[in-house]
């Protein structure tokens, strides 16, 4: 009798489980466009990007490793856009499997948040990325580095430091976008690109962006990234799900221009 | 003979499960929030969620929280990738409640699947066939206001 019950209950769970969207309306174009849009949840991490990624092009992930030289610069914008680029390097880093570039990665993190007087915050993060590391933790790693990440971003509004936030935010993008545009730019399957066309989070990371505080947009770093933006994001907007072979390699080019510009610390100001 | 073994599997994980209980393991102080001591709709949440990772997902580190009234829905917009997998956990403390999860695809219409809860925790899915925007809508459909947390996992 009670084997009885335990199985109904069972096939009730499942029932539960894959319920169907029977009697589910529509949304209307006004609910959608009152949608709350939030960066935390709404702005995709470069962990469920690469995860993406890797599932339609298996890439070697080792060979995109890049060697980071830390910059010298004390202008705060290249310091907060090298911390977001930072973050997607370590994503990768975790995608390649390859857990002393996750710690190196990690320890660069570190000395850049210093920078930006929040490294304090996000110590512990920082020994736990490295005791997973060591375990090949690979999951637990993508959660730790996602919530370093939050980490620095709450400490960074909290001292009401937002331009920087939207600095990082906008560098890890980049970054993400630089990666993957140069992996699809080899790769023949035209599907694979739809991954790179995200006409919405372009746009809304620009808006971010060209909101930044007059100071702000006045930096040469700052100029350089809204006009990559402006071009990625037309050319996003204009070919909807599936990017052209040319639009991919622009996109590239974009991207790495702006990256160079974050690590050539001699064009600040 | 199948279903004897099958049910002793099931009464020696129950059995597991309460000495666990009566012998909690050590903090652990490292990812997100776990240990926080208070119960808040987000640790309910989080622990909605934790019961996914054995299938693999990982929980993404941000969250929407505040009040939910009942029959005042809201909305956030999200953006998916095609080839992963995604669960939405929304949780709050009245238990009384009963909380729906849906999801919608870039033009409105409902998406996703793996539904379950309808209680005060509730969880809904999609497997993401096309990368892009979407909507999920937390409905409070019984109760009155409560602090409610949505968040998810991914893989």
């Amino acid at each position: 009798m009670p084997f009885k019950f335990l199985r109904t209950a069972s096939l009730l769970a499942l029932g539960l489980r894959f319920g169907s969207l029977e009697g589910q309306e529509p949304l209307t174009a006004e609910q959608m466009r009152n949608a709350i849009f939030l960066e935390t949840v709404s702005t995709p991490t470069p962990g469920e990007f690469f995860l993406a990624l890797d599932k339609q092009c298996q890439p070697n992930w080792s060979k995109l490793l890049r060697p980071v030289v830390p910059s010298a610069t004390a202008d705060r914008e290249h310091i907060a856009m090298e911390l977001g680029m930072l973050v997607a390097d370590g994503f990768m880093a975790i995608e390649a499997q390859d857990g002393q570039s996750v710690k190196n990665t990690s320890r660069d993190i570190l000395v850049a948040a210093k920078k930006l007087n929040v490294s304090q915050q996000i110590v512990t993060r920082g020994q736990s990325i490295s005791d997973f590391a060591d375990s090949n933790d690979w999951r637990r790693l993508r959660e730790e580095l996602d919530a370093m990440q939050n980490d620095i971003r709450l400490s960074l509004l909290e001292q009401k430091d937002s331009p920087l936030v939207i600095l990082a935010m906008a560098g890890s993008w980049v970054r993400q976008m630089e990666m993957a545009s140069h992996l699809l730019s080899a790769d023949e399957n035209p599907s694979s690109s739809s991954l790179l066309s995200q006409p919405e989070v372009a746009a809304r990371i620009l808006a971010r962006v060209e909101s930044l505080p007059e100071n702000f947009k006045k930096r040469p770093l700052v100029q350089k990234l809204t006009e990559g933006l402006q071009s990625t994001s037309s050319l996003m907007a204009e070919s909807k799900s599936s990017l052209s072979p040319s639009a991919v390699r622009n996109i590239a080019a974009t991207m790495s221009a702006i990256t160079a510009s974050v690590a050539d610390t001699s064009s600040k100001k | 003979m199948r279903t004897g073994f099958l049910f002793l599997i099931l009464f020696v994980g129950i059995a597991a499960a309460r000495a666990e209980q009566k012998n909690p393991a050590p903090p652990d102080s490292s990812a997100l929030e776990w240990n926080s001591p208070d119960q808040s709709p987000r640790r309910l949440a989080l622990e909605l969620a934790a019961g996914n990772a054995a299938e693999g997902y990982q929980v993404h580190d941000g969250f929407w929280s505040g009040t939910l009234a009942k029959s005042e829905p809201i909305l956030i917009e999200l953006y998916l990738f095609a080839g992963n997998d995604y669960r939405f956990s929304a949780a709050n403390l009245d238990f009384q409640s009963q909380l729906t999860i849906s999801i919608f695809d870039a033009w409105g219409f409902p998406a996703g699947s793996e539904y379950t809860g309808n209680s005060s925790c509730s969880t809904a899915g999609i497997s993401v066939i096309r990368s892009g925007r979407y909507f999920i809508r937390i409905l409070m459909t019984e109760g009155d206001k409560a602090d409610t947390c949505v968040l998810y996992s991914y893989k």
